[in-house]
């Protein structure tokens, strides 16, 4: 079974998603050599050369990143492995058509994915309507002001997630987990897990909450 | 317009960031991250969980063909952008889509107390219905308890009860524990949005007759 604990390596935390590298701003330093980092600075890249150039072969480095991600995604989310795969390609064209809607300032490349699979998968098999916020709504109220450095923040914030989520209590990170990756409502996991609907609550409030200090801390 | 003060707790937020909020709870969520620059934030947060959990899953191998497939259809003419949603005053975007002629076009219904009730055409999930409540300019509710949860969304005009003062963009969330009796803002009619998997239960002594008759 997949826990958090895989992706410690060799005894070191290496939290696995790093956003990119803004140059200029803050936080290109010694990063630049670490392999995770770098990575994830090439998944930038390439998303944006995809939305600048319709660059095939930097599609293709995405592809070998994210499709077996998404579909393992999918597939623990309950879905069958066919099925799976075809909603994975779905996402997959459908990060090449709207890489131009990625803002670096607002979220990493992996978190962008996410949400488009996410969506995709309720739009595919849920057959309802998806109420979702618009970020073009003219009505919304407006956002604090814009930090230069945001797109840094963004980086730094997932980062530290990366650790924050393996430093969790082995049941908190199995309730987000399960948040998360199974579709299961919170009764649903009390039931599973043989344990009060208030200790999911309040497992999963309390998780999000040390989630929550890892942005806040300066 | 001020930002709302009374919010989302994580729990609907990451129901909504993690894509298990059914229909009426992303409706309500939805609805109320666009008054609200602090809940957004927050959800955009709980959004980059998914993002990390994505990174740290095991990939799983995809079709040997997959990359032909998708790579056949690169040149694709897109499907038609989703048409865009025209802005209603006092309707945000998620909410349009469920009342394209506006707030007072929604099927009202009186239901008693210079109050009345329209349904929204919501797929029910494990007994969450959405609707509208409207109570009249400064009229006030008989005081009720509440069966299950309920989630009210304050769209228009503004309510008092027990547990605060709920301006436009605001959240109240009601369980079995809480009775209250909400009042209206003299301003103008108070409209919410609500979500709830129950009847509510009148604790007046006249009105508890109403009871068997109250649909959630």
């Amino acid at each position: 079974m997949w826990q958090f604990s895989r992706y410690r390596t060799g005894g070191r935390t290496a939290p696995r998603l790093r956003a990119i590298p803004n140059a200029g701003a803050r936080g290109c330093d010694d990063r630049v050599s670490d392999p995770a980092f770098a990575q994830a600075a090439a998944l930038v890249v390439a998303l944006r050369a995809v939305a600048t150039s319709h660059d095939r072969s930097a599609f293709a480095q995405l592809f070998a990143h994210f499709a077996p991600r998404v579909k393992a995604y999918l597939m623990r989310l309950g879905t069958a492995a066919g099925e799976a795969e075809d909603i994975m390609q779905d996402v997959m064209l459908t990060i090449w058509r709207r890489a131009d809607s990625y803002d670096p300032a607002q979220a990493g490349v992996s978190t962008w994915v996410f949400t488009i699979a996410r969506n995709r998968r309720i739009d595919i098999l849920r057959r309802e309507r998806r109420p979702t916020l618009d970020a073009s709504d003219p009505a919304l109220q407006p956002e604090a002001p814009v930090q230069a450095d945001q797109a840094a923040q963004a980086q730094e914030w997932e980062e530290r997630l990366g650790t924050a989520l393996e430093e969790l209590p082995p049941e908190q990170g199995e309730m987000v987990r399960m948040a998360y990756y199974e579709d299961r409502s919170h009764s649903d996991i009390a039931q599973r897990l043989n344990i009060p609907l208030g200790t999911v609550k309040s497992r999963l409030r309390l998780a999000i909450a040390r989630l929550r200090l890892r942005f806040e801390e300066p | 317009m001020t930002a709302p003060t009374h919010h989302l707790t994580d729990e609907w937020l990451l129901d909504y960031a993690s894509g298990a909020a059914t229909e009426p709870v992303a409706l309500m969520v939805a609805t109320h991250l666009s008054f609200c620059p602090l809940c957004r934030a927050n959800a955009a947060r709980l959004e980059q969980i998914g993002g990390t959990l994505l990174e740290t899953i095991p990939p799983v191998a995809v079709d040997r063909n997959a990359w032909d497939r998708v790579a056949a259809r690169l040149d694709e003419p897109a499907p038609d952008a989703p048409p865009v949603r025209i802005g209603i005053p006092g309707v945000p975007a998620p909410l349009a889509a469920y009342l394209p002629r506006g707030l007072d076009a929604a099927p009202w219904a009186k239901v008693g107390f210079g109050a009345a009730r329209a349904a929204l055409p919501c797929v029910e999930h494990r007994g969450f219905k959405s609707s509208l409540l409207r109570i009249g300019a400064g009229r006030g509710f008989p005081h009720h308890g509440h069966r299950g949860e309920e989630m009210l969304l304050v769209l228009q005009g503004s309510f008092d009860d027990e547990t605060g003062h709920y301006g436009v963009g605001d959240v109240a969330v009601y369980d079995e524990a809480v009775t209250h009796r909400p009042v209206a803002g003299p301003e103008r009619d108070c409209i919410c949005l609500v979500v709830t998997n129950a009847p509510i239960r009148m604790t007046g002594i006249f009105t508890r007759l109403l009871n068997p008759f109250l649909r959630s």
